[in-house]
């Protein structure tokens, strides 16, 4: 175990990091709404080869995508990098903007894709095929988290079938763990940003004569939500390593690692917005952009229980 | 970055598996269970051999040179065989503050019978009013010539009735703040004016309220200077504080399953859904330990990650004990030995037990203070 980033790891953050520090402020998040994409700041990252890095040949392990991840969802980043990661891992290119359903699809029509309201090219499981769907972004169906959701009829574009059977469902889970990984990545930086808001505002913001960070009922919960922000860092970052190095353990730690993810962000954003006071709810502090977000990447999936009870299925019973 | 194991480590985890394999035995845990003495002299002096009790230590200490990383994962088997291990973790969270503020003289003649797994130490700090304030102690020291005159009264001075020493926190001054008017002492239990009574806890385990009524030790049995025996006290914390109870979750979580897979209630969506929260929780909980073992191990100070994986492993194995009763049912709550008792009666006790992990050792709200003021940089209350 050696939990520092290596030199080329802490260079990547670092790179990143700045760029999006600058490029990402939350002015840009907000004036992305409420399509929740920036098209330029994707081109200066596409630019900067975070895209064609995903591919199984850009020489990025999952966990380089996870630390990058970490920072899209720490400055909210408008720009489908986790879906062009996971979607170029199952094209092998970087051709054009793809994304992927998460949810098989329905009657032909996969439903609220994230990033198909921005992508040119959709991958679905449609049945016991595994499809790719070209053509225009779709239409933007408006959503609370301000991200790029879109409908996709898997009949209504250039069709190409990927994959068929045994091979398309495996290929399609594949890509549904890496995809639950770096979800949990995001959640993480979500999360994180959420608490060092909080942190700061509880030290900053004074109440009865004193910060009401000094009251006990606040810095208790923050440092339980430190600790949980703690925790899903570790488990996120395992899960992607697992996922290139410990094939056994990769699929079963992604699922944790998602669900407690999401249970974790919108615990720490919610703490975060009500330590605000009324002044969490104004539409002009940050913190509720966070709060909708949260929301949404642990929802995006479905019901997270649900899904607590197919892996206890999967881990505890041997059945699937 | 990796989270792969060392090979040295899991090495060491298969020799470690197959040698509590061989002592941990069935008898030793009904001894455990019905003594409430969590301590096994057999296994202890088992492991004294092979120097595991203190393998933290420089060989020339009588240690192995383990880093936090092979220590933890010492830690993790043991509680995955249900060890008991207080004896150990006690005395070693004495003599470390021995080995580190203690005289040549108490390092030459305490250590080496620590090591050798002869002896235990306990410790003294807990009284009547002062538990989490343990700085309040009022257990008052008294110079008297050369030696020192001890009266007052400690509470939970757990394996009192096993240890030779009592590692013991008096007061010395009570004309400057109560931080610095502390002393430590290692008086031995065989001292006369030395009392204890057992006391008896919901979990089974045993403790005991000992008693010191004009009990004189030399200058030779005091630890670290007159006054400053809060130094001391915080290098021992620092060892106490740094235990987490994730392979405790992990090994309820891996007999709840094979439950659940006996009795085909695996098929339950409620069934699935608690193990696979309780599954995650143990993670989270064993990667906060790895954590704080491997911040410990880089050569930094791990407190505030002690507090972190001390803090969540309590709390989830408190959380999730009830609910896998809940899951189970009643049949959760049967004694060991009853008919239709599930998993030798784990469940019941884990329910009780666990809720001393979340009060002793720093309680929850000890470790909440510690993590939102030195970690997050929050200001006292
Ligand atoms: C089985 C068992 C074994 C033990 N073994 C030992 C031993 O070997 N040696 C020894 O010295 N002690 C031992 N203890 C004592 C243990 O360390 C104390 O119980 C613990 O420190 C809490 O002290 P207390 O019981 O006096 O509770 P109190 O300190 O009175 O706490 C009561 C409650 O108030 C909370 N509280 C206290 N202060 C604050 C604060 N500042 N902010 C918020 N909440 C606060 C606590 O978290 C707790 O919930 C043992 C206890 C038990 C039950």
């Amino acid at each position: 175990m050696e939990l520092t980033l290596t030199s080329d790891q802490e260079a990547l953050v670092d790179a990143f990091a700045g760029f999006l520090a600058k490029e990402s402020p939350p002015q840009a998040v907000r004036a992305a709404e409420p399509l929740g994409f920036d098209a330029r700041l994707w081109s200066k990252a596409v630019e900067m080869g975070v895209a064609t890095m995903a591919l199984p040949d850009g020489g990025a392990a999952l966990l380089d995508l996870a630390l990058l991840a970490e920072l899209v969802g720490r400055h909210l980043a408008p720009i489908p990098f986790v879906e062009a990661a996971v979607a170029g891992r199952v094209l092998g290119e970087q051709r054009q903007l793809a994304t992927i359903a998460l949810r098989p699809a329905v009657d032909g029509v996969a439903r609220l894709v994230p990033a198909a309201a921005v992508a040119t090219a959709v991958i679905a499981l449609d049945g016991n095929e595994l499809v790719v769907v070209e053509g225009r972004p779709l239409p933007l169906a408006a959503n609370m988290a301000s991200a790029p959701l879109a409908d996709c009829d898997l009949h209504a574009g250039e069709r190409t079938v990927l994959a068929t059977g045994a091979e398309a469902v495996a290929r399609h889970a594949r890509a549904l763990d890496e995809w639950r990984a770096l979800a949990a990545s995001v959640l993480y930086g979500i999360a994180a940003s959420a608490l060092d808001i909080a942190v700061a505002y509880a030290k900053q913001r004074e109440q009865f004569g004193k910060p009401i960070g000094a009251f006990q009922s606040i810095a208790h919960r923050l440092a339980d939500d430190a600790t949980a922000v703690q925790g899903l860092q570790l488990l996120s970052r395992k899960a992607a390593w697992a996922l290139d190095d410990d094939p056994t353990e990769g699929g079963r730690l992604a699922a944790m690692a998602y669900l407690w993810g999401g249970e974790v962000a919108n615990k720490v954003a919610g703490d975060s917005l009500h330590y605000h006071g009324g002044y969490g709810f104004m539409l002009e502090y940050d913190i509720q952009l966070h709060f909708r977000r949260a929301k949404l990447w642990s929802v995006a999936m479905g019901d997270p229980r649900a899904a607590y009870t197919r892996l206890g299925y999967q881990l505890f019973s041997g059945a699937a | 970055m990796n989270f792969a194991s060392t090979e040295r480590a899991e090495s060491f985890r298969a020799e470690v598996r197959g040698f509590l394999a061989e002592h941990v035995t069935d008898e030793v845990r009904r001894r455990v269970e019905e003594t409430g003495t969590h301590h096994d002299w057999g296994l202890h002096r088992a492991m004294a051999d092979r120097h595991w009790i203190a393998a933290s230590w420089p060989e020339e200490y009588g240690g192995l040179g383990w880093g936090p990383w092979e220590m933890n994962v010492l830690e993790e088997e043991l509680f995955l065989a249900g060890a008991p291990r207080d004896g150990m973790s006690l005395t070693m969270t004495a003599t470390n503050a021995i080995h580190h503020a203690g005289s040549d003289e108490q390092r030459r003649s305490v250590i080496p019978r620590v090591l050798s797994g002869e002896i235990l130490l306990c410790l003294g700090w807990s009284e009547p009013d002062a538990g989490s304030d343990s700085a309040s102690a009022k257990t008052r020291a008294a110079r008297d010539g050369g030696s020192w005159v001890i009266n007052g009264q400690k509470m939970f001075t757990t394996m009192a009735h096993e240890a030779t020493y009592v590692f013991l926190l008096t007061r010395t001054n009570t004309e400057v703040p109560k931080h610095r008017g502390l002393t430590m002492f290692l008086v031995p239990t065989d001292t006369p004016g030395f009392e204890l009574q057992p006391v008896h806890t919901l979990g089974g385990e045993r403790t005991n309220i000992t008693f010191y009524s004009d009990v004189r030790v030399p200058d030779s049995a005091r630890v670290g200077e007159v006054d400053h025996g809060w130094d001391v006290m915080r290098v021992a914390l620092s060892y106490e504080h740094g235990t987490s109870w994730g392979a405790h979750l992990e090994r309820l979580v891996q007999r709840g399953a094979a439950w659940a897979r006996a009795t085909g209630r695996i098929e339950e969506p409620s069934v699935a859904e608690r193990l696979a929260r309780a599954a995650t929780d143990a993670e989270v909980a064993m990667l906060l330990g790895q954590y704080s073992a491997w911040v410990g191990e880089s050569g930094r100070i791990s407190d505030v990650e002690a507090s972190m994986a001390k803090l969540f492993s309590s709390e989830a194995l408190v959380r999730h004990s009830g609910e896998l009763v809940d899951v189970i049912g009643p049949e959760a709550l049967l004694k060991d030995g009853q008919p239709g008792s599930v998993a030798d009666g784990d469940f019941e006790h884990a329910y009780r037990q666990s809720v001393v992990r979340t009060i002793y050792a720093g309680s929850s709200e000890m470790q909440r203070n510690i993590i939102s003021q030195r970690g997050l940089g929050l200001p006292r209350g």
